[in-house]
This record gives C-alpha cells, sequence and structure tokens, in this order.
C-alpha cells in the first residue's frame, strides 16, 4: 500500500463482490474534488459453469466501461496505469462477500445440553446450523462421519464437557470429526476451521486427534459448568473464522486478489469502517444495515463501542426462503397492503431462492419483497441487539427455567438514543423510491424518539470502506457528496394509547420561519416536506402519559432541530413497545394502505 | 455490451463424466483400474466395528470381581451366539448353580477383574460403496474409494430431494406442457425412473411413493405441496439426505412451468434407458445441483458424435431465451433487441433491458436480469 501515490490517482476503479451481484464504480477526480462518476453490475460468477469471481468483476466493468464510454478491459483483463490519460484506472480496489452465508455443524457431547449451547452459539453468531451431532444422538459413528462428509459445512463447532469433567466423550466426538476429514465447500486448499469451546481439560486431546486435520481454533468452554453458558467467545471466533477464512474461499478470490493494487477486504469490515468513522467524526450514536442477498449484516456504535454482526442467513435471495421460514409467512403478509395467493407467493419466494439474480419486474413483486426485507432487518437487527453487549462477553447465570432460551438484558442497543439509522445493501439503495427505503427501515427497526435516515444511495459503501485506508480524502469527499443520502428525520413516541385518540401535538418552524401547528391521533404516519440540508424547529407534547418522545412519559420536547432530507419529517404514532399491525385482515388492509400512502410510497395505494 | 447473463442448467447429449466414490471410513478397493462396472457393483467396502454391550458379571452371579476369571465359559475373542452361557458360579455344593448368558451374537471383547464387566461387541456392520453409475475404474483412491469414468448424457435440475438411485428411465408424459397426474403413475412404473412435463401435485407424488418408483423428473412441484410432503419448510436450499422413499428432481422450478423441450427430448430419446439420478442440492456458493446421468453405449457416443463443449454465450439477438420472473415466468421467448439505455419497469425499477418477441409475434421489454439461455 506504501507505494501507491495517492496524488497522482485521477481515476479510482472500485468493485464489490456481492454474493448475488458484483458492483463496480468508477471514482474521478474532476476540479481538485473526488466525484463517483459512473456505477456498473453484473451477476457475480460463484457459480458453474464460470466458478470465477473475476468474470463477474470483468462483466461489471465491462458495464462501466460502456456507461462512462471509457476504456477499462483490455484483453480481458483490467486495463491498469494506462500511459493514455482517458482510458484505464490508475488503482483498482475490491471487497467481496462472495463466499455467501455460514453453514454450520457443532457437535456437543448431550444433544440437549452441549449440543444445544453449541448450537446456540452458532446461531447467535448469525450462522445456520446444519446439524448437531451429539454422543447421545442415537446414530452410529459412520452414520454421522457421513453426514460431515455430506453437508460441506463451512466451519465446525466442537463443544462437549464441563471444565474438569470427562474428556472421553470429547475425544470421541474429535475422532468421528478426524475420520470425516472434511472438505470445504470452496476451494480444496484450505482446511475447515474447526472450533473448539469445550471442557479445557480436553484441548490437548483436540488438538492432538484434529491439530493437522482442520484448521482448528480453540477458546474458552461455551458451557464452563452446567448451570452457566459462556458462548461471547466461540460466537466472535466463529465470525472471525468466517470473515478471514469462508469468505475468502470463493471460487477465483485467489485471481482477485492479484488484480487489486490492496489487499480485498471482506464486505462487512469495509462497511463496518465507514459506519464507525461517522459516528467517531460526528460524535453520535449510530445503527447500520448492509442487507446482501446471503447475508445480513448490522453495524452499531452506542457509547463509543462498535459492535457488528453478520446474520449469514437473512438474506434477499439465496437466503429469501430462510427469512420467510423464519419469521413466518403470516408476518411479511402483515406488511402488503392486498390479498396475495399464498400458494403461488411460496412457489415465488422458492423460485427466487434458486434463480437469485432475477429482479422485482412488476409493482405487487417489489411489495412483496420489500416485505421480506422489513423482516430479514428486524431478524438481524434482533440478532444483533442480542449480541452487542460490549467488547467483553458477558457470562450468563442460567437457570433450569430459562435454560431453552438465551435472552440477554445487557444490549448497548438503546434506540431512544440512536441518531442515525443508515441503510445500505440493493434492497435498500436501490428502492424505486427513496420513501420506500425510509418505510422499510423505520418498520423494520422500529425507531424510537428522533431518528435521522439515511441510506447509502447506490449502495457504495464497501468501496469507499476500503478506499478509506488508501485515501482517505477521496473517500470522504465522495462519501459527503454522492455516497450518504439523507431521506429525514423520524419521529416516533414510545408507548401504546387507544387507536384513534389524540396522542401528539407539534409545532414545527420551518426554515421560512412558517409555523405548523398539528396534532395527530395514535396510529397513523404523517409526512412533512422539509429538504436536504435544511433544518426546522420542533416543540412536540404527547398527549398521553404513556407516550415518551424522550424526555420521560408525556413530557413536552421543546426548540429540538429537524434535519431533512427526501422525505421529509416523518410523524410516526403507531406506537412501539409493542408496535402492532391489526391482526384483522381487512382492518390491517385498510391501515398498511394507509401508512403507504401517507409515505406516498408506491405509484398505487 | 455488458455481458451480464444468467448461465442455463447444463443438458449435455453427451459428455465425460468422472464419479467419485469414497468410503465413509477406510477400508477395501473391490475393483482395480480399467474394470468395468455397473451401477450395482460393490466398488469398495468396509467393516464398521459393531455396538459394544456391557454384561455386569459379578451382579448378575453375586460374586466378587476376582471369582470372575473362575466362572468363565467364554474367552476373549471368543465368538458367541445369543443365549450362549458366558460365565457361571460353582453354586451350593454344585447345586443352585447361577449362570449368565450373552444377550446378542458377536464376539467377547474384554473382560475386567476390577470391575467384574464383561464387555461383547455385536457383529462388524459391512459398509459399501456401489458405483452409482456404468462405466470404468479411472483412479484407485488407496483404502478410500476409486473415481469412475464414463460417457454419459448429463443433465442438470435446478432444485431435487432425496439422494442417489438408479432405475430405468420411463417418460410418462406426452410432451413438456403436460402435468404428471396420479393415474398416469400405475404398477409398471415400479422401480423406474419416470419423467413427466410440467408439473406434479401431492397426490401423484405419494401415488409414487406407493407404487414403488424411484425417482421423479419433471418441470416443476409447488412449494406448497413439497412442505407438505417433507414435513418441514426448506429454508436454505441444502438436500439430498432426506429419507423419504424417492428421489424426484424438478428441471425449472416452482409452480408449473413447461419442462425445457431440450431436456425433454433427451430424456425421451433414452426411455428404457438405466439412469443415475441424486436430488442434492445445494444452493449457495460452490453450488451442487442435482443430476441425471444416462451412460452412453458404443453406438450412442458414436451416433451423438465427440463430447459436446460447453460455451458460456453472451446475449445476442434472435437466441432462445427463458423468462425467469413474473410476469410469464417460464415463458421461451426469442431476444429482439438489447437495448443499452436503463429502462423503467412496472416496478419503477430502472434496469437494463431485452426486448423479447414472443411467438405469437408480440414483444416486450424484460429486464436483463430475468433470463436464462436456453439451448435447442
Amino acid at each position: 500500500m506504501s507505494n501507491i501515490e495517492v496524488d497522482k490517482l485521477n481515476t479510482i476503479l472500485a468493485t464489490d463482490c456481492g454474493s448475488t451481484t458484483t458492483k463496480a464504480i468508477l471514482i474521478q477526480k474532476q476540479d481538485d474534488e473526488y466525484r463517483l462518476t459512473f456505477r456498473g453490475e453484473a451477476p457475480t460468477t460463484v457459480e458453474a459453469p464460470v466458478e470465477d469471481v473475476t468474470r463477474g468483476v470483468i462483466n461489471a466493468v465491462n458495464e462501466l466501461e460502456e456507461l462512462a464510454g471509457r476504456k477499462l478491459v483490455q484483453n480481458g483483463e483490467l486495463l491498469k496505469n494506462s500511459s493514455n490519460e482517458n482510458e484505464g484506472a490508475d488503482l483498482y480496489i475490491s471487497t467481496s462477500s462472495a463466499g455467501g452465508g455460514l453453514q454450520m455443524m457443532v457437535a456437543g457431547v448431550v444433544k440437549a445440553m452441549t449440543g444445544e449451547s453449541a448450537a446456540r452459539a452458532a446461531l447467535g453468531a448469525g450462522a445456520i446450523v446444519m446439524d448437531t451431532i451429539a454422543s447421545n444422538d442415537g446414530r452410529l459413528p459412520h452414520e454421522k462421519i457421513e453426514r460431515v462428509r455430506q453437508l460441506r459445512p463451512d466451519m465446525i463447532l466442537l463443544s462437549g464437557g464441563i471444565d474438569g469433567g470427562t474428556t472421553k466423550h470429547v475425544a470421541e466426538l474429535a475422532e468421528i470429526l478426524a475420520a470425516a476429514d472434511p472438505r470445504p465447500r470452496l476451494g480444496v486448499s484450505y482446511q475447515l476451521p474447526i472450533i473448539f469451546a469445550g471442557n479445557k481439560d480436553a484441548q490437548d486431546i483436540v488438538r492432538e486427534r484434529l491439530g493437522n486435520k482442520a484448521a482448528l481454533e480453540i477458546t474458552e468452554n461455551l458451557r464452563p459448568v452446567l448451570e452457566r453458558e459462556n458462548l461471547m467467545p466461540a460466537r466472535l471466533k466463529i465470525q472471525n473464522q468466517f470473515l478471514e477464512h469462508v469468505m475468502a474461499h470463493a471460487p477465483g478470490y485467489k485471481e482477485l486478489m492479484a488484480m487489486t493494487d490492496v489487499d480485498i477486504m471482506p464486505t462487512p469490515g469495509a462497511v463496518g469502517l465507514i459506519m464507525k468513522r461517522i459516528a467517531d467524526e460526528r460524535r453520535i450514536q449510530v445503527v447500520g444495515v448492509d442487507i446482501g442477498g446471503a447475508t445480513t449484516d448490522v453495524f452499531s456504535v452506542f457509547q463509543g463501542v462498535f459492535n457488528r454482526t453478520v446474520s449469514a442467513n437473512l438474506g434477499m435471495s439465496y437466503s429469501i426462503s430462510n427469512v420467510v421460514s423464519e419469521a413466518g409467512l403470516e408476518n411479511v403478509l402483515r406488511w402488503i397492503p392486498f390479498d396475495m395467493d399464498q400458494r403461488e407467493l411460496m412457489n415465488r419466494v422458492k423460485n427466487k431462492m434458486i434463480r437469485p439474480t432475477s429482479i422485482p419486474q412488476l409493482l405487487e413483486e417489489l411489495i412483496f419483497e420489500q416485505a421480506v426485507a422489513r423482516e430479514a432487518l428486524r431478524l438481524s437487527f434482533e440478532q444483533h441487539k442480542n449480541l452487542a453487549v460490549g467488547l467483553k462477553g458477558v457470562q450468563k447465570e442460567r437457570t433450569v427455567s430459562d435454560i431453552f432460551e438465551q435472552k440477554d438484558d445487557n444490549s448497548l442497543v438503546n434506540l431512544m438514543e440512536l441518531n442515525m439509522l443508515i441503510g445500505s445493501g440493493g434492497v435498500l439503495s436501490h428502492a424505486p423510491r427513496r420513501n420506500q427505503t425510509a418505510m422499510m427501515l423505520m418498520d423494520a427497526f422500529l425507531p424510537e424518539g428522533i431518528t435521522q435516515l439515511t441510506v447509502d444511495s447506490i449502495f457504495m459503501m464497501p468501496q469507499l470502506g476500503v478506499l478509506s485506508e488508501v485515501h482517505p480524502k477521496a473517500a470522504t469527499q465522495v462519501f459527503e457528496k454522492d455516497c450518504l443520502i439523507y431521506l429525514g428525520t423520524c419521529i416516533a413516541p414510545v408507548g401504546v394509547e387507544k387507536d384513534g385518540k389524540k396522542c401528539l401535538k407539534y409545532t414545527l418552524t420551518m426554515p421560512d420561519g412558517q409555523k405548523i401547528e398539528e396534532e395527530m391521533v395514535f396510529g397513523d404516519i404523517r409526512v412533512h416536506k422539509l429538504g436536504v440540508g435544511e433544518t426546522a424547529m420542533l416543540t412536540a407534547i404527547p398527549l398521553s402519559k404513556n407516550l415518551d418522545l424522550g424526555a420521560g412519559p408525556g413530557n413536552t420536547i421543546e426548540n429540538v432541530e429537524i434535519q431533512g432530507g427526501i422525505t421529509g419529517i416523518i410523524f410516526d404514532t403507531r406506537g412501539r413497545r409493542p408496535f402492532e399491525v391489526p391482526s384483522n385482515k381487512t382492518e390491517r388492509v385498510a391501515k398498511v394502505q394507509r401508512w403507504l400512502s401517507a409515505m406516498n410510497a408506491y405509484p398505487k395505494f | 455490451m455488458g455481458q451480464a447473463y444468467t448461465p442455463g442448467l447444463k443438458v449435455s447429449r453427451s459428455e465425460e463424466i468422472l464419479k467419485e466414490r469414497i468410503l465413509p471410513l477406510k477400508g477395501k478397493i473391490n475393483v482395480k483400474k480399467g474394470d468395468m462396472v455397473d451401477s450395482e457393483t460393490v466398488v469398495a467396502s468396509t467393516e464398521l466395528p459393531g455396538n459394544v454391550e456391557l454384561v455386569n458379571i459379578v451382579n448378575k452371579l453375586n460374586i466378587t470381581p476376582d471369582e470372575v476369571n473362575e466362572c468363565l465359559k467364554v474367552k476373549p475373542n471368543e465368538t458367541i451366539k445369543k443365549g450362549q452361557k458366558l460365565a457361571e458360579n460353582n453354586g451350593i455344593f454344585g447345586f443352585f448353580k447361577s449362570s449368565c448368558l450373552s444377550p446378542i451374537d458377536g464376539i467377547v471383547e474384554s473382560v475386567s477383574e476390577i470391575t467384574g464387566q464383561m464387555v461383547l461387541r455385536h457383529p462388524p456392520i459391512p459398509i459399501e460403496v456401489k458405483a452409482y453409475v456404468n462405466g470404468i475404474i479411472d483412479e484407485i483412491l488407496p483404502e478410500q474409494g476409486v473415481i469412475i469414468k464414463l460417457n454419459a448424457a448429463f443433465i442438470q435440475g435446478i432444485f431435487g430431494i432425496g439422494g442417489e438411485t438408479v432405475g430405468e428411465l420411463a417418460v410418462v408424459s406426452k410432451n413438456i406442457s403436460d402435468e404428471l397426474t396420479e393415474d398416469l403413475i400405475v404398477e409398471e412404473h415400479k422401480g423406474k425412473i419416470i419423467v413427466g412435463g410440467s408439473y406434479i401435485n401431492s397426490k401423484a407424488l405419494h401415488k409414487a411413493i406407493k407404487v414403488g418408483v424411484k425417482g421423479i423428473i419433471v418441470g416443476g412441484i409447488d412449494a406448497q405441496d413439497l412442505k407438505e410432503f417433507l414435513g418441514y419448510d426448506i429454508g436454505v436450499a441444502i438436500t439430498g439426505s432426506e429419507d423419504v422413499g424417492i428421489t424426484l428432481i424438478t428441471t425449472e422450478g416452482f409452480g408449473k412451468i413447461n419442462m425445457a423441450q431440450k431436456t425433454f427430448d433427451l430424456l425421451s430419446s433414452y426411455s428404457g434407458e438405466k439412469t443415475s439420478i441424486n436430488g442434492a442440492t445445494q444452493i449457495r456458493a460452490g453450488v451442487i445441483r442435482p443430476e441425471i446421468i444416462i451412460p452412453l453405449n458404443e453406438e450412442d457416443i458414436k451416433k451423438t458424435g465427440s463430447n459436446e463443449s460447453e460455451n458460456v454465450q453472451g446475449l445476442a439477438p434472435g437466441q432462445l431465451i427463458r423468462i425467469i420472473r413474473e410476469p410469464d415466468f417460464g415463458q421461451v421467448v426469442k431476444i429482439k433487441s438489447l437495448p443499452v439505455e436503463l429502462h423503467k419497469v412496472e416496478s419503477e425499477t430502472k434496469v437494463r433491458v431485452v426486448e423479447v418477441e414472443y411467438p405469437d409475434g408480440k414483444t416486450r421489454l424484460v429486464p436483463r436480469a430475468n433470463i436464462e439461455i436456453i439451448e435447442l
């Protein structure tokens, strides 16, 4: 990186290889300022017959080339440092998440005890658990071995035994894994990561059995005593291994590494850098999300602590069926303002899963996908809240009554304190109307009090994240001018009132001095136009002791500065804790239509 | 233009295939390089040590552990039968003897003088790996398995359930749009792999299992029917280990979708031939698609000519493509033109499109992301 002369960079080419789409952007110096000039995309090519991410990169750059009218590819290769200043790029950088979601197998001695704890650790880290192997699961050793081979997990979490307990069963499990000699699904040249988080006395035995067969990582026991779980160290290990190992083995990744001028950064890492920078520079509390085809990454900065989670099987293409299955079809349908045939709908979800690169052409298909996105975001955020508990793992006492449920009340995420919500990823960045993005963010995250809503304009945060490591000035200029889109500010009282009852009175002093004084009933949405860069002053009085805007239940907030945006100021009195959509179908459809209409979300409704 | 395309699945008339057949544990290879094998040939086998059974001799005979050796009627490593006397005490003055009988057929593994327990082991469990395809042994992987080489017609499905199975191919539907209905599945399809046109419903699926059909190849199935059939919903597409008594491969997707003509014609031309299929699907990077392998004989290979090579093509006017998203999902149309500029579609999304022509001459714009190339 040191030999890159940043002052001489006039044209920067950056790509992000997602699991579904490869995005290429061109950043050019114009009048001493770096600006985004063009963008191209193509399906990611990790599947047969191509099986090489670089092909998707060249395809995306080809599209960029056409749009920009600038030669960027020569003889099938990127054209760099050309003597002709009207062609080629001076720098090529890339991020990648093309490895897709994280699929794990877990192993524990007793299926209902350490086996379940291991499964919880893996689920909490955003993985899907393909199978739990246990000493007492009723299968013969060869059946277990065959299962490991057949499933081709990305990673295995081996647990078992309390500290100081018997090591025999753990040794047996390690032997089974060693005999299976599991092969990773991507690339033949690397070893499968196995994480051991079991009886500390068995560490040497496990090291001896598996040290040569797998990329073994040893961490603290996830169940050191029977009554207590300590899942955090294992979860963190899983996430690190996922970023470093699994994603890096997408077909063609090595060739891509040879093409880039600096190391390829995993997409969540790059987006995390940008999110953290925003929070640090502006000294605000931030929640960000990047929703992709296979995974959804959530980031938060509260009290200066940065947290990142990867929900490896919540996404809009490869994982769409899993979102519907985890959330339940009824939860997806609650956002849809018309009736849909469920049988037909299930076919559509599965067809998207098996043909992940297709996009909604019809309005009703768009509405449905955006409904799925709300649920994917909601579930990912739930996982994030459970995991965002600071930098150190918190040990959790477990009693018999909560033994089957892991609850974490120590989450750092406090929505009332949240200043800015940032959305990124195809379904948010490419929504045909920005109001749709604002509404998806509101419905999924349920921001409380006063929260600014923003979105990555064309889904370029990953590229800017890696650029910020090479050329911070260029990254900042493009970020400020071309990337972050201000949607507006959401004002939502926390609490519940009777539907239709007057619940909020407010005065908005607009930039031209005009005063807007209005009241709202509970269960509604109202939007006031306030442009990007404009501010208004807000005084709001909850008309109920049950409602809180941040100053305490029933208390007035006075003269608060509110930022505008493309959508404007959004008052949301639909309630929080809990937020509820009517269960009666007719009522629900009418309400959802009213909300969508208030937001001017779609050409119809 | 940018070569944005969705590659179609492989439908190959003739292709050289290398099939790896691996044991779950180290074992014995039963064939040698160059051997011709058929799908039923056991190419490798191994024996798994049987389960262990503990018999507490001291408790049963009411003796102390140090007396165990005197009472034994069998020795370690001796083969035993169920009901055989393992040990017997001396009783009182030779009368009232108690004995301990073997609960299993197996061998005596060991006897502990400390705990007084006898460890019996069930007979070893034989594990066999069959060839699955007809072919020639191309490579031996010592103690692990073999690689089989063959020339075959090879078709990839888009989604499947169930594992490997082999059977005679029986094309049941008359054309690509026919549904594979309950009444079309008859007794003579027992043990066969049947081919339908556009769709199979759950009734027909159950009938197929009742009749003893080994596999089904069809255009589409409703996701709801599949969920009911399996008893759970498939969240992430990882299949192959379902134990449902049948292997199902859909060639086109979910819902009622005509099977691609090329696929149907190829399958029809091999009706009656022995075919190996596997429904295992993993849709993620490093994708696995369900497979249909029809081994070819010399005559077939001569007929089909040399191996086809798959070329990934870009899009071009005149090319036939399939629409893979609503509206007109599954419809086969012809590319008329490839506009460069972005177009706004009904959802207000601005996308690159392709202008397509329907068989009736009508034209419309379709997002490029929503088509896949099909070959004739």
